[in-house]
């Protein structure tokens, strides 16, 4: 039986003690600085296509690192709700393809397509959750396949192959969010609330609950849980984060096509989310700046020593194949490992679980 | 706990109905009866013990009425109510519980968290998205438990490193939470020394009157401590029943069961 992520509510006087301030790592504090003062010194290209790629992809694969690190179900599907979420922005608020969008306000448009976001991911999440293992990777592959294939020919709603573009961000407060420096903020704004929700959640009834049927689904029952119904719930709220990462990603490449919930972006997803690592949720934001990294320089990488530039995804995919391979818990677990073989940890304690 | 109505008050609505009564019900796996045939019925209130060789359907009987898999055939009733063809989640929100024979914990959440998390079970919050208050009423109602099963001391353990007895005890508090108003128990004290025994008679003993439920044990001594009746299964039917006395001197029970002590564990 997996081991239930150990929560911080009852874990002794000693953590209740300490200030919230306290009780956060060092390392946190460091990187929130990092992160908060990156603009002044680090270009539009760092800024927008490395750290807000990363931000918004991090969140889309944080969902499944959402439903897999703490629900036990692999879903394919993540990718295509980020999809729903972009094209029912483009759909419902502004595009260029005028004759499709409806041009309603962003605080009209927003909240349908996460609406519409939840409502896909519920249908999926009640389709996959009767079934375990491989086969909630099928059939949530599946319907990733069914919904890149519908889109791409489907031209009366989804505009088939050529999807929406000129998809903006709203000028709110006069700012043009899709410009590097706002766009940073924003996505890391998203990003770290996403991030905090998940972190609570985890150690939250709802949370804990979902620990305890992917441990133990006969107990939970057994308890009074309905467990097909806990994990329905689980893929609805994995789909308000997806949703969000899918606006964010069409705000920022100002497009949004079949393409961008393929079978490919689908995959990359799942890779990001293991590299990272499916026990905590920071392991997706390292995995999605690991993928991201790799993507933007492998080509110039490749070329360096004289390879193909086109051939980025091998050193996307050997990287990943090493990290599966020397450490299951993906990059999170190397820290950890590396930590434990250093013996500087006071939480190795208690077996090396993540903070 | 803030439950809608006191366990009084529920009794009261069902009138005079059993706790528990089984009509006609059986198992099957494929062509294999595990269980055939089973008419049983236990009052509000009442301990019964079931008694049987390995294979008698006892554990059977147990995943049956609380839904763990469904019966083949039959009418299942819980304080007069049809559960039949309830999922288990419906018939636990109704008050009914079980512990397993093989503990069923979670084993990286500390005595306290395993019991809270029962205690949500039944509870409006299973679906909360806020963590506990410090004074949170299901919070304090499991560290309640924690102290009637005798486990203050390892309350903040994590449930692996606990000796397998102290397991055995914390099996029994997750059945206790959230006001139930009927146990099974599933060998209870299997694998525990003479002491935890006499420990676990103390527990079971010292629950509420109203509280009734059937256990499954090997051990005589506690079978018949703590029961008013007992129930005798043999090979997936309802062989006797009676008061523990009866029992003990029925002839047919002694050559079947009783007889040359060879009655084994597990």
């Amino acid at each position: 039986m997996a081991v239930v992520d150990p929560p911080t509510f009852s874990s002794g006087e000693a953590a209740e003690r300490l200030t919230w301030a306290e009780r956060v790592p060092a390392a946190y504090w460091v990187l929130a600085i990092v992160l908060l003062v990156m603009p002044a010194f680090a270009g539009n290209f760092v800024l927008n296509d490395i750290f807000g790629r990363t931000f918004y992809t991090g969140i889309i694969a944080l969902s499944l690192m959402f439903l897999a690190g703490y629900g036990g179900m692999v879903s394919l599907v993540q990718m295509s709700i980020a999809g729903v979420g972009g094209y029912m922005v483009a759909i419902f608020g502004v595009s260029a393809i005028d004759t499709i969008s409806l041009g309603w306000p962003w605080y009209v448009a927003i909240p349908i397509a996460l609406v519409v976001a939840v409502l896909f991911g519920t249908l999926a999440g009640w389709l996959a959750v009767r079934t375990e293992g491989i086969y909630t990777i099928m059939i949530t592959l599946a319907i990733a396949a069914a919904f890149f294939y519908f889109t791409r020919q489907n031209y009366v709603i989804f505009n088939g192959f050529s999807g929406f573009n000129g998809v903006l961000p709203p000028k709110l407060f006069g700012v043009d969010w899709q410009q590097a420096v706002p766009f940073y903020y924003l996505t890391l704004f998203w990003a770290v609330v996403c991030f905090l929700v998940v972190l609570y959640l985890s150690r939250a009834p709802f949370g804990l609950a979902l620990q305890g049927v992917r441990d133990n689904p006969r107990r939970m029952a057994a308890l009074g849980y309905n467990v097909i119904g806990h994990r329905v719930a689980a893929y609805s709220f994995a789909a308000i984060l997806a949703g969000i990462g899918g606006i964010l990603q069409t705000w920022n490449l100002a497009q949004i096509s079949p393409g961008t919930a393929g079978i490919g972006p689908v995959i990359d997803v799942l890779i990001i989310a293991v590299i990272g690592g499916l026990r905590h949720p920071i392991g997706p934001f390292i995995g999605a700046f690991v993928f991201v990294i790799l993507e933007t320089f492998a080509i110039d990488a490749l070329i360096a020593v004289g390879l193909a530039g086109d051939r980025f995804q091998l050193l996307i995919g050997l990287g990943f194949l090493v990290i599966v391979f020397w450490s299951p818990d993906g990059i999170l677990g190397l820290w950890e490992k590396l930590r434990a073989a250093r013996n500087r940890d006071p939480l190795l304690d208690r077996g090396g679980d993540a903070p | 706990m803030n439950a809608p109505t006191s366990i009084s008050e529920r009794l009261g609505a069902t009138g005079t109905a059993n706790a528990l009564e089984l009509r006609g019900v059986s198992k099957f796996f494929g062509a294999l009866a595990a269980m055939e045939d089973i008419n049983l019925t236990v009052r509000p209130g009442e301990r019964r013990a079931v008694l049987g060789s390995n294979g008698a359907g006892k554990t059977t009987l147990f995943n049956c009425v609380t839904g763990d898999f469904p019966s083949t055939t039959g009418n299942i009733r819980f304080f007069g109510e049809d559960i039949t063809a309830f999922p288990a989640h419906e018939r636990i929100r109704r008050g009914l519980r079980r512990t397993y024979q093989i503990s069923l914990l979670f084993t990286g959440l500390s005595v306290v968290d395993n019991i809270y998390l029962a205690s949500v079970g039944v509870s409006r919050s299973r679906f909360s998205f806020l963590r506990p208050r410090r004074d949170d009423a299901l919070m304090s109602a499991a560290e309640n438990l924690v102290r009637v099963v005798h486990l203050d001391d390892v309350k903040d353990t994590v449930v692996a490193e606990l000796a397998y007895g102290q397991q055995r005890q914390l099996e029994i508090a997750m059945a206790l939470a959230g006001a139930p108003r009927f146990i099974l128990f599933d060998e209870p004290a299997a694998g525990l020394s003479p002491t935890e025994r006499a420990e676990l008679i103390e527990i079971l003993m010292g629950l509420p009157g109203h509280m009734g439920f059937i256990i499954i044990e090997h051990d005589m001594d506690v079978a018949l401590r703590v029961a008013e009746s007992v129930t005798m299964m043999h090979n997936g039917r309802i062989f006797k029943e009676g008061k523990p006395a009866e029992i003990e001197e029925d002839e047919e029970v002694q050559a079947l069961y009783l007889g040359d002590g060879s009655h084994g564990h597990g």
